[in-house]
């Protein structure tokens, strides 16, 4: 599925000067002159996500980047191409983040953790600064949610306790934290939150939009 | 919204009972549509049932709960515990949300319905027999005739195409699926578009108009979309805030930002004085000063006089007459004629207009984005919860760099250590004795403090007085900047002063600390600043009867900003980067000075209310307060990456930016807006220059401007009536007032009354998890019970079977 067609790019060069360079070439043409996307593929992806043209564009080549051999310039066909979690979670905007491998399932098809473009795209318009609020939290509840059962339960906080702090907190100091989450959050008491706790807990903390942001 | 679920005692006939299924019909109380539920997601479930087996004996710690509540029998005794009670808890609604795509669809089918009721009458005619909702509740999830997933797909595409392009847009964006999902419901509610126009069209007068509207709809949306492009790639600093938020994370980028906004701020105040006042004088230079042009010294960049006097850059320049454009004498020699042509543009009344509208403008903007910023932050009743607050919501996913990150880690643990600390701690009860010491630390910290604002204050006042008094005379440059420098070096110095103090008095939590050193700041800032303004108002006028006083007051306030600018530049270098160097070398640690997010945000805003001050006596003062804010953008980006490091204690960056701005507003631009009603309505204009010269004060020239319009004639009678009754008289200022306060006190007794319900509601939500605890033991013991008798009943038949002859 590799493109030999003639872009209107520089030729390809591994690394950040070679997504540079066509980060540049894609700033400085027009929208409807690339060849990555049809015109329709590109109104959609903006109609559905929080990004404009030149920032979907930009996006890509990052995807592309990532995995040069994998991914082709181009996207008319609707490739099936899926970059693995490795190279996602040593991109620079993750590579440091305790949740990354969490992110990256809760947005990828079969919750393994490998992206095609569709999710890729999707999880940078949640985690950008324009998604709303009840976005943000839906995800956010699923990305702490370690056992994927519905529910935070303790067994999950200590989970999110312990990725939170390196570990570095005595096993006794964390049981008491998720002793006390619970006693905050929990509304009908069953020992453990449901999405509308935790909807009803980021509700009361102003600084989530800001905190739950990943810029790009 | 639910409509209340009918408890029903007749129990149905069940069909036949096998063991894959065992119901709780032995129950006398059953409820219907349970039924209807278990049998809809049996199927389904049936191999994903399991799945919540496996998973729940993976899980190591059993659901704790709270004392004094009843315990839930966790999935996790999953052993003890048939599969079909897990079946029935897999299927709860409240579970299936983060699994179930049809929960999500109908859940989004509920809201654009919801949405579409709002704009228009629901038209039934198009919607399936199966799928029938009644007109009152349109509740798919509660529907008893169960959907398949597809129906509920296509229902949903049904009503996205009979929203607006942008409703469907902004649905569609909101929407917790997948992209490719989303893609694919977005090109079916296009593609119908066509099919269905005919059947829409019917719903305006006309149907030509329907496709005319859409086609517009449509345009526009392009039309937006572009010009968001467009705005989004003009975003100026986007890969440098980028890094710093990398770096040092929200609470050094919030610095940053108020930055930009105060840039907005100022562009908007410079367009229509540039538009208006600026350009138009520039364009009728009046006629020259008497007396030689000075040469330019470089000088006259700090005190603003000189060559700069008499250009556009002060109030001195402007005319008070109306300005014509020049006429041509015509080609036989002949006079220009009074008012040949072009429009007579009257200098004093536009440019009073000009800085009143401008003024009227920012304060509407700054009112606007301060109560949307505090509607953010503010929540009803939201006190408690920090733990949770911790845990969820304070790891900052912009920090990219590895150092940073790790910074954050131990802010977390140690924050999660203090609060536990602090939950322990509090039973322990503070002596009498300690907290009177605390107190009495407390007042004469604040009496110190507030002795030395007084002590700035007399000091610049004393120094006023002698400037008066001393006679210099107005082209000494060096002299001039006399006062300036002196209000800067109390500006810079007495904080440090607070902070050493502050290191004595020991508050309880960091936050407060923060607030109290802002507090402190502001106070002294806001005092010199009044002092200022008595001494221009108050003693120059007098002291400058012959000259030009407001030029005097602009080119003060001009001084005033370049060197607070040029202090600010100091005080990086000293204070951050020399400190660094000290710290390394010769203290040998290997800790940055932190970056004061507080001071220099009082700095902003200090730089902020002295463009406010100066508006009105020297217009361009906005674009360089433009030009000090850009350099200082790059020269504090560059200290911060080289000399600092990120503030140690957790900071509420959302509710710090409220209180930025919330400062912005009270005392800065407040401040201003009263010093420039002042200078307008009560001080008498100089006589030798500016657009004011002739009247008594500047309010004067819209009043001989209403004046002339009564003359004018009766078409326009009706501004001056205006004017009389309703801008002169103070009874409906009194009105307004009143009304004002009503509608305040209203909202305050609304927000109390929803702080009871939401007390209430959480009662009750408490309420019904007992209830759902209480039915899921139920549950578990009736299957208990089938299984023991069940399992009692294979054995008979055992035992039978062996020995049929026992009997």
């Amino acid at each position: 599925m590799c493109s030999s067609l003639a872009t209107r790019v520089a030729p390809r060069r591994p690394g950040a000067s070679g997504a540079c360079s066509r980060a540049l070439a894609a700033a400085f043409t027009m929208g409807n002159k690339q060849t990555v996307f049809t015109h329709e593929q590109l109104e959609a992806y903006q109609d559905c996500t929080f990004f404009t043209r030149k920032e979907i564009m930009r996006l890509f080549y990052r995807y592309q980047d990532l995995a040069p051999q994998l991914v082709p310039l181009d996207y008319t066909s609707c490739p099936d191409v899926k970059v693995p979690y490795e190279l996602i979670g040593s991109m620079p905007e993750l590579k440091d983040n305790p949740f990354r491998q969490r992110i990256a399932q809760v947005f990828s098809d079969d919750g393994d953790g490998h992206m095609t473009l569709d999710n890729f795209l999707d999880m940078f318009s949640v985690m950008s600064e324009m998604a709303p609020r009840d976005l943000k939290a839906y995800y956010a509840f699923k990305i702490y949610d370690f056992n994927d059962d519905g529910y935070i339960c303790a067994w999950d906080l200590e989970q999110t306790v312990t990725k939170l702090t390196r570990g570095e907190l005595s096993a006794e100091e964390v049981s008491l934290v998720c002793e006390k989450v619970l006693g905050e959050a929990d509304g009908d008491h069953d020992g453990r939150l449901s999405l509308e706790d935790f909807q009803n807990m980021i509700l009361r903390a102003p600084d989530f939009l800001s905190t739950f942001h990943i810029r790009i | 919204m639910a409509q209340p679920l009918p408890f029903v005692l007749n129990v149905p006939e069940i069909p036949e009972d096998h063991d894959q299924e065992p119901s709780p019909y032995d129950e006398s109380e059953v409820h219907d549509s349970f039924h209807q539920l278990i049998q809809e997601q049996s199927q389904c479930v049936a191999e994903e049932g399991l799945e919540l087996q496996q998973r729940g004996l993976g899980a190591a710690a059993p659901g704790t709960s709270g004392s004094g509540r009843q315990a839930l029998v966790g999935p996790e005794d999953a052993a003890a515990h048939s599969t079909a009670t897990l079946r029935i808890l897999a299927s709860m609604p409240s579970r299936t949300i983060g699994r179930s795509r049809g929960a999500i669809i109908s859940q989004y089918y509920n809201r654009t319905v919801r949405l579409r009721r709002r704009v228009s009458r629901p038209q039934l005619g198009g919607v399936g027999r199966s799928a029938r909702p009644s007109l009152r509740l349109y509740d798919l999830e509660l529907d008893p005739a169960a959907l398949e997933e597809e129906e509920k797909r296509s229902l949903l595409v049904k009503e996205l195409q009979s929203l607006t392009v942008a409703q469907r847009g902004h649905m569609l964006k909101g929407m917790p699926l997948g992209l490719a999902e989303k893609r694919s419901l977005r090109e079916e509610s296009r593609t119908l578009t066509g099919k269905h126009r005919e059947q829409r069209g019917r719903r305006g007068l006309f149907p030509c108009c329907g496709w005319l509207r859409d086609t517009c709809v449509l345009a526009l949306h392009g039309l937006g979309l572009w010009l968001l492009a467009g705005l989004h790639g003009l975003k100026p600093w986007r890969y440098a805030l980028k890094r710093i938020g990398g770096q040092f994370g929200s609470s050094v980028l919030s610095y940053f930002l108020f930055l930009k906004t105060l840039l907005a701020f100022n562009a908007l105040l410079l367009l229509p004085v540039l538009a208006f006042v600026v350009g138009v004088q520039a364009a009728f230079p009046p006629p020259a000063s008497p007396g030689p042009v000075p040469a330019f010294t470089g000088l006259e960049l700090l005190t603003g006089g000189g060559r700069l006097t008499h250009t556009v850059m002060y109030y001195g320049y402007y005319s008070n007459s109306t300005l014509n454009p020049p006429c041509v004498p015509t080609s036989d020699g002949g006079q220009c004629g009074r008012e040949t042509d072009g429009l007579p543009y009257n200098m004093p009344l536009a440019y009073l207009f000009t800085v009143g509208g401008a003024f009227f403008i920012t304060c509407i903007t700054l009112v606007y984005s301060m109560s949307h910023s505090f509607g953010e932050s503010y929540r009803v009743g939201s006190t408690s919860g920090v733990h949770a607050i911790t845990v969820f919501c304070s790891w900052d996913h912009k920090v990219t760099q590895r150092r940073a990150s790790r910074l954050q880690h131990d802010n977390i643990r140690t924050h999660l250590k203090e609060l536990l600390a602090e939950g322990q701690l509090r039973q322990g009860p503070r002596s009498v004795c300690g907290r009177l010491r605390q107190v009495a630390v407390l007042g004469l910290v604040w009496l110190l403090c507030l002795a030395i604002t007084l002590g700035c204050t007399v000091a610049v006042y004393a120094f006023s007085e002698l400037m008066i008094q001393s006679p210099v005379s107005a082209e000494q440059g060096g002299a001039l900047l006399a006062l300036p420098v002196v209000v800067c070096l109390l500006n810079l110095g007495a904080p440090y002063l607070y902070r050493s103090l502050a290191a004595l008095e020991r508050h309880d939590s960091p936050v407060l600390q923060v607030y109290v050193a802002v507090c402190r700041n502001l106070i002294l800032k806001m005092v010199i600043l009044g002092i200022l303004c008595y001494h221009w108002l108050g003693r120059r006028v007098g002291a400058l009867r012959d000259q030009c006083w407001e030029n005097f007051v602009g080119q003060e306030l001009y001084r005033l900003m370049v060197l607070d600018f040029i202090f600010v530049l100091l005080d990086t270098l000293f204070g951050e980067l020399v400190w660094r160097l000290i710290s390394e070398r010769k203290l040998k640690r290997k800790e940055k000075p932190e970056f004061d997010i507080a001071g220099n945000v009082l700095e902003l805003i200090y730089g902020q209310t002295l463009t406010w001050l100066g508006v009105l006596f020297a217009p361009l003062l906005p674009a360089v307060q433009i030009i000090k804010l850009v350099f200082l953008f790059y020269i504090k980006k560059t200290s911060l990456m080289a000399n600092c490091q990120a503030p140690r204690r957790p900071w509420l960056a959302s509710h710090m930016s409220t209180v930025f701005i919330s400062l912005l507003c009270f005392p800065s631009f407040l401040g201003a807006a009263v010093f420039l009603c002042y200078a307008v309505w009560q001080v008498k204009p100089s006589s030798t220059c500016g657009p004011f010269r002739t009247l008594d004060t500047m309010y004067e020239a819209g009043k001989v401007w209403v004046r002339r319009l009564e003359k004018a004639g009766p078409r326009v009678s009706w501004l001056p009536w205006v004017h009389r009754y309703l801008v002169e008289n103070t009874f409906p200022v009194y009105l307004v007032s009143a009304l004002l306060l009503a509608v305040i006190y209203l909202n305050i007794q609304v927000v109390k009354g929803q702080r009871k319900v939401i007390c209430l509601l959480r009662e009750q939500i408490s309420n019904e998890g007992e209830d759902k605890i209480f039915l899921i033991n139920k549950l578990h013991s009736v299957y208990e019970k089938k299984e023991r008798s069940r399992g009692g009943r294979t054995q008979e038949a055992e035992r039978l079977e062996e020995d049929p002859d026992a009997r």
